[in-house]
């Protein structure tokens, strides 16, 4: 393979890491230590993550060590959005039921299609894309349905007012907040192969592939990402709208706060 | 409750408020509420900031849900009424205008999915605005107008009662004075105003009866002519 470098091409592709060092001790940035201690923690986990793969992989066992892989990607993905977007009441739930549904959606194409053959070294690198583009997304819109449904409170409840269920009163707001976490994907879709290689033709190309075979797997790789995250972004942003109101159709004041512009006049 | 007792039995009452307690994030922002509202005319409640008037209102379309005791309209615990159908029976104009996006026009078909223009016309009538208004963007009207376009909008659900929530605190005084005279002219046609408001003069204007509450509680309700000396106070 064109892209075994060897234990002894890692050691020298650590120069690099000792340019960043030398750059930074020169200009005084003082970014030394991080330096190295990012390159390092990475090697580290990249070996270990490639050691487990290693086992999880190996042609003796079973897929169910892969699908086992996949559930602990997404709990652990869910966990960040969790972390990332603590403010948004229920996200860890709602995240891991959206991560599920984007897998199910996704997977279910990309597999039971035969698009690609079911096995885990195609499972586990397809899921891994699709959790990984997907968890901003997910924490942007779900950060959004929250603010929007905020700021714009006295505009939500003039529409219950009017007898609107809180589905519909809802559904402007959530409009924006998915078209907000969407667009930025659907542009890095267009300036794809433009400006950057993607990672998955950059890899497949490294590793001998042919050009324009890599470039059929990074296609099907992308349309994926789009599905993941129109995917998980609707679950999400459906599940925290439907947080913020009460089953009597009000905006539920521990969400929205309790101040309100009439009892300040 | 001190002067007049209650206006009204609670069976020919439009709302009546039994032991209304209504408490947020530990405070009591209603206590033991207990009061009618009576059937026709314009009410007024009035009172100091944070005494608890615009959610005694809210309390009357369920924005607001009561921690103790019953609200009624027209005798049915609001509590069992569905609340889309309760919300376009009892209509609400609140103290920030809330144009939609959009004409005009669309913002009386968020209220009214089918209207006619017929019928957008008439509603836009009602609140003292000409016809070309239909085609102009709710967002840049003035303050006024968009508070007008928002009572047309209500209207346009054709409501049996009107809530009012200091409607008129950020507008100029001809649109004041516009929603001032469409309001009593509402009433005079048979559909109540219930109408929050902390200035004095106002509900010595616009009042049949006053509801006076202060801190969370029911001080005063009764005809307007005797609320006066709750006025003087404020």
């Amino acid at each position: 393979m064109k892209a075994d470098i060897g234990w002894s091409g890692l050691s020298v592709s650590l120069v690099l890491v000792a340019v960043a060092v030398a750059l930074s001790r020169w200009r005084q940035l003082g970014l030394e230590r991080s330096i190295l201690w990012a390159a390092s923690r990475a090697l580290v986990q990249l070996l270990a993550v490639g050691v487990a793969l290693d086992l999880v992989l190996d042609p003796g066992r079973t897929l169910a060590w892969s699908w086992l892989w996949v559930a602990a990607m997404l709990a652990i993905a869910a966990t960040v959005v969790r972390w990332r977007a603590r403010e948004v009441p229920g996200i860890f739930p709602l995240s891991l039921a959206a991560f599920g549904a984007a897998a199910f959606v996704s997977l279910g194409v990309l597999f039971g299609l035969g698009v690609f053959e079911l096995d885990g070294r195609t499972l586990i690198p397809l899921a891994g894309l699709m959790l990984g583009n997907s968890m901003a997304a997910t924490i942007l819109v779900s950060r959004r349905v929250l603010e929007e449904l905020r700021d714009k409170r006295t505009e939500v409840e003039a529409r219950l007012a009017l007898g609107q269920t809180s589905t519909e009163a809802a559904r402007p707001y959530l409009r924006a907040a998915l078209r907000t976490a969407l667009i930025p994907q659907i542009e890095t879709t267009k300036a794809v192969g433009l400006v950057v290689l993607p990672g998955a033709m950059t890899g497949l190309i490294l590793a001998g592939a042919e050009p324009l075979d890599a470039v059929r797997v990074q296609a099907a790789v992308m349309y994926l990402v789009l599905g993941a995250v129109a995917t998980t972004t609707a679950v999400v942003a459906i599940g925290v709208s439907r947080r913020m109101f009460t089953a009597d159709h009000r905006l539920d004041w521990r969400l929205v706060g309790t101040d309100r512009p009439a009892e300040r006049a | 409750m001190v002067a007049g007792a209650r206006l009204s039995g609670i069976e020919d009452a439009l709302f009546a408020f039994e032991h209304v307690g209504l408490s947020k994030a530990g405070a009591a922002l209603l206590v033991d509420v207990d009061g009618t509202v009576p059937d026709d005319g314009v009410t007024t409640i009035v009172g100091p900031s944070g005494a608890g008037k615009s959610m005694l209102l809210r309390l009357c379309n369920r924005l607001e849900c009561p921690t103790a005791g019953t609200v009624r309209f027209r005798s049915d615990d609001i509590a069992g009424v569905d609340p889309q159908r309760l919300r376009r029976r009892v209509g609400m104009v609140f103290q920030q205008p809330t144009p939609f996006p959009g004409t005009v026009r669309d913002n009386l078909l968020v209220a009214e999915p089918e209207i006619s223009d017929v019928d957008a016309t008439a509603a836009l009538e009602r609140a003292d605005l000409t016809p070309e208004f239909l085609d102009r963007p709710a967002r840049e009207l003035s303050a006024g107008e968009a508070q007008r376009v928002c009572l047309a909008r209500t209207l346009a659900t054709r409501p049996e009662v009107l809530l009012m929530d200091e409607p008129t605190s950020s507008v100029d005084p001809r649109s004041r004075h516009a929603l001032e005279a469409m309001t009593t002219a509402l009433a005079r046609d048979g559909v109540p105003v219930l109408w929050v408001t902390h200035d004095h003069t106002q509900a010595r204007r616009v009042a049949d009866h006053v509801l006076v509450l202060v801190a969370g509680q029911v001080e005063f309700s009764g005809p307007v002519q005797d609320a006066e000396p709750y006025f003087d106070e404020g």
